[in-house]
């Protein structure tokens, strides 16, 4: 096992310096330069001084090679520089939105296992019924429906039903407050978001759930089971669920990778100040060094939650580890 | 020995049925769900072609007077905040859609398909490096890909494709390239090698035929997914701008601004979006279902 992690660390290096490459070159295919741009983009005359010293502050009038290992560097020391349109820290940006950002992943995640999991197996034992082709409907919806859209819906749901209930209408909290500090208020306001992106998130895996739990019924061992007269609950949880989890918990975590992407657009809809938002402002406002170190916290993030996936997947499964 | 009814004339008749047709209609028969999808996609198609002769209204101009009209006759899906007719917008939304779909897909497929065939042709050394450098393309989620590509080019239907098309190309490349491997083992590749052919030759005479079934998968894939990838860059304002008529555009400003007002103004485009997708999302299934059955979903 060890080794095997040893293996996976090492292959993960490429691919991170890989992503740097291109994150580092993303700013460089600019025509002219991030502060000619910045500054002189949209047709005003710029000051030349002030583009030197833009240009000093970044770096950018040393060679390539310094400027791809500062930004290594920097990387290595969670030294992002600085934003170009506040001209805060970066790192201080990023951290202050992080903590909205997970937990919106998290519950996301949480609200897609436990809606994916229950429907894929029923809709797995209750094969070609009326209860199946409604969890396929509801699952191929959540696929075709945007999450922002259903961001929308829920808002305007929850107007419209507190207006009719209580008579004034009632919005989620826009300030967002640490959970440990009223968890009431805290999930009053995340909820929401991590429904829409959820649905979502659970069509993929309810899917999966189904068509692994199909395969894995149609395996000698269960007919075995089946034969000695076992009840079909005990087959079910204890023999065909435990192996069709394997394909689902890889569908489930790359989810979880994607779902900072998700959370670009949800975000916006309930109007969070999370790292989604962050990234779109960001991108609106040629923020090109918070874009920059944004990028490359994803594709990190996701490289490194790959990597988990796949220690996970050993671990649940001897035949990969000894492969 | 009356084995069955049917008379000469109608073998002939059936015979005279171009097999095509016949094919098609089997088609339709085994997979309704699928057909359904294709009519939509057809449908949304044919809106898209015929925009300027079925609508009565201007899906640009504002008109004050008519500012958040509900739907009824003169406006079936109702008005916007400008008095646009939101029915207009959603028929002349889906040339935008369409148009971003077909060029981002097709593009970022076929490039994807000739990179994936010359990786799996050339193998070795090549291939191995060419992989690694997709493993780090696609170490970017869609959405974060695209919007690396907006910052740097803007925003802007052309740009808007451009951000669309670049990360599909390594997802196409890498489905493609598996099935590749397996058709350079055939002997007609050797024996086009033979022949003395120039590998351009076999890669894109011998090589990219027999990989059209992942290829068309990946590009009916990629349709849906365009459409929906569009709608989120315009939603968030760095997709297509006003006041060209977008679906995502059309779901700017906010719920709780027309909750109490007009609730139709985002119910509309976010159900032609869901439509959309869904239907070829129908379709790409029944699609991989019948070219590729080891792909099967279920």
């Amino acid at each position: 096992m060890y080794k095997y992690i040893l293996k996976r660390i090492l292959l993960m290096i490429p691919t991170i310096v890989g992503a740097a490459v291109i994150v580092f070159f993303l700013l460089r295919a600019i025509p002219g330069d991030v502060c000619e741009l910045r500054m002189a983009g949209s047709g005003l005359y710029a000051d030349p001084e002030a583009i030197k010293i833009c240009q000093q502050n970044l770096g950018i009038d040393q060679p390539l090679y310094i400027q791809f290992f500062d930004f290594v560097w920097g990387f290595m020391t969670f030294d992002l520089g600085e934003s170009m349109w506040t001209g805060k820290s970066i790192t201080e940006e990023i951290g202050l939105r992080f903590e909205l950002s997970l937990q919106v992943a998290i519950m996301a995640t949480l609200t897609a296992t436990v809606i994916a999991i229950p429907l894929g197996t029923i809709s797995a034992i209750k094969q070609d019924t009326w209860v199946d082709y409604v969890v396929r409907i509801f699952s191929i919806a959540g696929i075709a429906m945007p999450s922002f859209w259903l961001g929308i819906l829920i808002i305007l749901g929850l107007l419209i039903a507190t207006q009719k209930v209580t008579g004034t209408p009632w919005m989620p909290p826009i300030e967002y407050t640490p959970i440990w500090v009223d968890p009431f208020a805290n999930l009053s306001q995340l909820v929401w978001p991590a429904m829409a992106t959820g649905y979502r998130y659970s069509a993929v895996a309810t899917r999966m759930t189904r068509s692994a739990l199909l395969e894995v019924l149609r395996e000698d061992y269960v007919r075995t089971a089946r034969a000695k007269g076992l009840f079909e609950k005990l087959i079910i949880n204890r023999h065909a669920l435990k192996n069709a989890m394997l394909p689902v918990t890889t569908v489930i975590g790359l989810e979880f990778a994607f779902l900072m992407g998700g959370l670009v657009v949800t975000e916006q809809v309930f109007n969070l100040n999370g790292l989604g938002k962050l990234f779109v402002e960001s991108v609106l406002n040629s923020d090109y060094t918070v874009t920059q170190s944004l990028v490359m916290l994803v594709a990190v993030v996701f490289i490194l939650t790959n990597f988990v996936i796949d220690i996970l997947y050993a671990w649940l499964d001897p035949r990969i580890r000894y492969a | 020995m009356a084995v069955s009814e049917i008379t000469v004339e109608e073998v002939a008749a059936e015979r005279n049925e171009p097999s095509h047709r016949r094919a098609l209609r089997d088609w339709i028969c085994r997979k309704p769900l699928g057909a359904a999808g294709a009519f939509v996609v057809l449908f949304f198609i044919f809106l898209a072609a015929v925009a300027e002769l079925i609508t009565v209204y201007d899906p640009v101009a504002n008109s004050f007077e008519s500012m958040h009209v509900p739907p009824g006759a003169a406006h079936w899906f109702g008005t916007d905040q400008f008095g646009r007719d939101i029915l207009t917008r959603i028929i002349f939304g889906a040339r935008t859609a369409l148009l971003v779909g077909f060029l981002a897909s097709v593009v970022g497929s076929t490039l994807g398909l000739v990179l994936g065939v010359t990786s799996a042709y050339f193998g070795g050394r090549f291939d191995l490096i060419f992989q690694r450098i997709m493993d780090v393309f696609m170490s970017f989620p869609l959405i974060i890909m695209a919007l690396a590509v907006v910052s740097i080019f803007g925003t802007g239907i052309q740009n808007v494709i451009l951000a669309i098309t670049i990360p599909f190309i390594p997802r196409c490349a890498r489905v493609v390239r598996s099935s590749a491997l397996a058709v350079r083992e055939i002997p007609y590749v050797d024996a086009a090698r033979t022949l003395g052919f120039v590998h351009t030759r076999i890669i894109l005479r011998h090589m990219v035929p027999n990989v059209m079934a992942p290829y068309l998968i990946m590009l009916t894939t990629f349709m849906g997914q365009a459409i929906l990838l569009e709608a989120s860059l315009s939603y968030l304002g760095l997709g297509v701008q006003e006041p060209t008529p977008a679906w995502g555009l059309m779901l700017q400003g906010g719920a709780e601004e027309y909750a109490e007002s007009a609730p139709w103004i985002p119910i509309f485009p976010g159900l032609a979006i869901t439509t959309a997708v869904f239907a070829f999302n129908l379709f790409g299934d029944a699609l991989r279902d019948t070219l590729d059955p080891r792909l099967r979903s279920e």
